[in-house]
């Protein structure tokens, strides 16, 4: 059963490791996955802990539906208080590491402490090992995976690695799985590197018995046809993410220059069509893959066409890079795209995170904050491909002043460089944003703003806003589980209902990533995805669980607001521009200047959006401060936390 | 008699194993991947993978090989099967199978193969595209023929092109 599944409790300070079950209450009150993270983390980081210190604790999970006979469930969670911002750490990737970690006999591992010296964990039919990674350490993700498998003399075992970069201790390294999945934001593969752990790795033999295995096999059937007869999947599992970035481009969507436009002019190179075509002479017809048991496969396999890294070979790029390696830097070369795209991977850094910050001191060093010996010699200006990816090394490798600053994250480093550089910095709690501009849409903007993490599309962004759907559409979507009947607009532009569209979001995100399911098959791409009327039947089916739509509307509202309880702990304020629910003041002072006719010359309501703000909290049971009202979180059961349960 | 098999296609397999999942699930309940009759080879790196599965072979190695006589084709299925009764658990079929595509499953303690499903291949019903079909075994490499010979003929066709343009 999904729900044998256990926790490891691993101390690498003291070698001590222990293996619990999930009671049920917990999982009737958090799920799985993210969710039960939400709980762990708040439960059992002590408040003030250094992130990058062996108090600070990194968690791994599958959601409850992880290896069960639900296609699109292979997402594992990792979380931590970041060490790029300081408040809530948390990253979500794809790929095969999750359902191994199940086979294995487990659902989540929390792992404390630092090791002495480079260590790995091997997680095998219900034990937990620690081993020593002194053959491992130094290596690429992909070498270290292989490395690992050579080691244990098993092709079947999947791995969760830091690279280089998490060794060098950047600020925003990540952890990945396989050639590209990467739990991407908020340097989860930094806090990898400072307990000296460079990988746990999985492989299990164990049954996971399906509660109902006929009806569950049907259901999936049912469930993959709906989903793949869908046109925006189909559109996905052609051209993958990057025709997100095309669509969003074309009307103006997608910043570049740092923030000084909102669309990236004569970007042919760097369409989704063009790199298809890559994908396609590099790899042949055939050339998409996805994550276990996933029939959208939506990320292209392909080589680099040319350059001194051709022949290389890597999977996506996805949207993300096309952000960060072309937009935001104004790159317009699929090259260069698919380089940073591969030197990130290897790397094992966030590529949003790495790209925006480049192009950032790209903005500063043309305004002459940066200059020229700072830069150490590079003509740092937009446009310049080959300073963009030697960049990427030297951060990496923390090499040069620099950047050595920039490896540290936009906030530290705008306090080493001076100035006025923080005004250019487009962060949000911390963390960069993505290559989205969000100038146009006050509904995507409040979700960056308030989003958990910091600045963020996959927590709670309604990106179906941007369809015009008719409002009874809407009403049908965001009517339920719980009533609404409140303004709500298929307007992008328009502020009225965003707040409640962005709580709905918020909740079903998190109701996903409890359950272990891809976003992409949820109401994040296509208005009549499944969704918490759905869910119940997949989690009977699989697990034998009885939840009504709203009792999983409850667990996400709970889960969110514990998250929320973890940031305010650790030093959220409203108005803080490094650490509170706001936007850079460009967002609010310099309008669009490219795209389609009705965005340009618009930009964020200052008032407005305080007033979306102001009535977010009201629907999430906040005050004005943003602090939960004692009714909150009696009504969410969460007014005696930290209650220690696991 | 013509019957109908499985028909591999690897270049189209996304790598996302759901048909192993379908295969342990149809047979056994449960997901794990150890107990399907299917198995995806992967070479990560590389973007390869191959799917396995029993090619139900004319001359099965394993059923000439079997000590207790367990294994027999299944003439209405054109299925190699194995008589669980007959079965001692020995292993040789999983030594002698050239392909791989025979497994012993140290928890049942027993060995397994593909059944074809009893004649409604999961993996082929639920593999998208279409990297596992079930055919006429007359039919399997027509469509690879019909693709190579297209490959050629788009060969030609640019070698010609090549040759116009100088
Ligand atoms: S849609 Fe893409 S990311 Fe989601 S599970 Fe499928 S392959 Fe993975
Ligand atoms: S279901 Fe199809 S695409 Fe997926 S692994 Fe199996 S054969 Fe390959
Ligand atoms: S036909 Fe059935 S038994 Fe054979 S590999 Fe496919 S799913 Fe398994």
């Amino acid at each position: 059963m999904p729900l044998s599944r256990k926790i490891g409790y691993v101390n690498l300070t003291t070698g001590d490791i222990s293996v619990q079950p999930i009671p049920l209450e917990m999982r009737r009150r958090f799920l799985g996955g993210r969710g039960l993270d939400a709980y762990l983390l708040y439960n059992h980081v002590p408040q003030g802990a250094d992130p990058l210190g062996p108090d600070n604790v990194l968690l791994i999970s599958g959601g409850l539906l992880t290896a069960t006979c639900a296609s699109a469930t292979a997402r594992t969670h990792v979380m931590a208080k970041s060490a790029l911002t300081g408040l809530l750490g948390s990253a979500n990737m794809g790929g095969f590491f999750a359902p191994e970690l199940a086979w294995a006999g487990f659902h989540h591992l929390v792992i404390k402490g630092k090791a002495s010296k480079p260590v790995y964990l091997y997680v095998h039919d219900g034990r937990i090992e620690i081993r020593d990674a002194s053959r491992v350490w130094g290596k690429t993700t992909t070498e270290a995976q292989a490395a690992i498998r050579e080691e244990l003399g098993d092709d079947e075992v999947k791995s969760l690695v830091c690279g280089p970069a998490g060794e060098k201790l950047v600020r925003f390294a990540n952890v990945m799985t396989g050639i590209k999945n990467a739990a991407g934001r908020t340097g989860m593969g930094c806090i990898m590197g400072s307990k000296n752990l460079k990988a746990v790795a999985a492989r299990g033999t164990m049954d996971i018995r399906i509660a109902h295995p006929v009806e569950a096999l049907e259901h999936n059937k049912r469930f993959i046809e709906q989903i793949t007869s869908s046109k925006v999947n189909q559109t996905q599992g052609t051209l993958g993410t990057p025709f997100i970035w095309g669509a969003t481009n074309s009307w103006g969507g997608v910043r570049t220059r740092n923030f000084q436009y909102n669309q990236l002019e004569y970007a042919d190179d760097v369409e989704p069509e063009r790199i298809d075509e890559i994908a396609t002479e590099t790899m042949g017809p055939y050339h998409m893959t996805g994550c276990y048991a996933c029939q959208v496969h939506c990320r292209a396999q392909y080589k680099i066409p040319s350059g001194p890294y051709k022949g290389k070979y890597d999977e996506g790029p996805e949207y993300t890079s096309q952000g960060a390696f072309a937009g935001e830097p104004d790159c317009r070369s699929a090259e260069t795209v698919l380089v940073g795209n591969h030197l990130v991977d290897q790397y094992g850094v966030d590529n949003l995170e790495i790209g925006s910050l480049i192009s950032w001191a790209m903005e500063l060093y043309e305004l002459g904050i940066l200059t020229k010996e700072q830069t150490g010699g590079l003509d740092l200006r937009f446009g310049n491909d080959e300073a963009l990816l030697e960049m990427i090394h030297r951060i990496c490798r923390r090499d040069g002043w620099l950047a050595n600053a920039l490896a540290d994250g936009g906030v530290a480093a705008s306090e080493a460089i001076g100035k006025n550089s923080f005004d250019y910095l487009i962060q949000v709690k911390g963390m960069s944003n993505l290559h989205s501009d969000e100038r146009a849409t006050p509904g995507l903007a409040l979700n960056i703003a308030t989003a958990s993490r910091g600045s963020d599309h996959l927590r709670s962004r309604p990106a179906i806003d941007l369809y015009h759907l008719p409002e009874p559409v809407l009403r049908k979507i965001y009517g339920s589980p719980v009533p609404y009947d409140g303004p709500l607009s298929s307007e992008h532009t328009e502020y009225i209902g965003k707040p409640w569209q962005v709580f709905w979001q918020e909740n079903c995100y998190m109701a996903v990533d409890c359950l272990g399911i891809c976003k992409y098959h949820t109401v994040f791409l296509g208005a009549t995805h499944p969704n918490f009327e759905d869910w119940p039947t997949v989690i009977r089916l699989n697990t034998g669980l009885e939840f009504t739509p709203r009792e999983i509307w409850d667990v996400a509202e709970r889960a969110n607001m514990m998250e929320r309880l973890f940031n305010l702990r650790e030093g959220l304020t409203r108005r803080d521009a490094r650490k509170g629910d706001t936007l850079n003041h460009r967002y609010f002072d310099e309008p669009c200047r490219r795209g389609a006719p009705g965005v340009v010359g618009l930009k964020i309501d200052r008032e407005r959006f305080d007033k979306m703000v102001d009535e977010f909290y009201v629907h999430k049971g906040l005050d004005a401060d943003g602090v939960p009202k004692p009714e909150t979180l009696a009504r969410l059961g969460l007014d005696h936390e930290p209650s220690r349960v696991v | 008699m013509s019957h109908k098999l499985l028909q591999i296609d690897h270049e189209k397999c996304t790598g996302c194993r759901l048909c192993e999942l379908v295969c342990a699930v149809r047979h056994h309940g449960v997901s794990n991947p150890t107990k399907s009759r299917i198995r995806v080879i992967k070479w990560e790196g590389e973007g390869v993978y191959v799917p396995m599965a029993c090619q139900q072979c004319q001359d099965a190695p394993c059923q000439k090989a079997c000590p207790s006589k367990a294994i027999a084709r299944d003439e209405a299925l054109g299925a190699v099967a194995v008589d669980y009764d007959k079965c001692i658990g020995c292993r040789t079929c999983v030594s002698v199978c050239p392909f791989g595509a025979m497994h012993f499953v140290p928890a049942e303690r027993k060995v397994i193969k593909c059944d074809l499903c009893e004649g409604e291949p999961q993996c082929a019903r639920f593999c998208e595209v279409h990297a596992v079909s079930y055919v006429e075994s007359g039919d399997v490499g027509v469509g690879k023929g019909r693709a190579a010979a297209r490959r050629l003929l788009e060969a030609d066709r640019s070698a010609a092109e090549l040759l116009a343009g100088r």
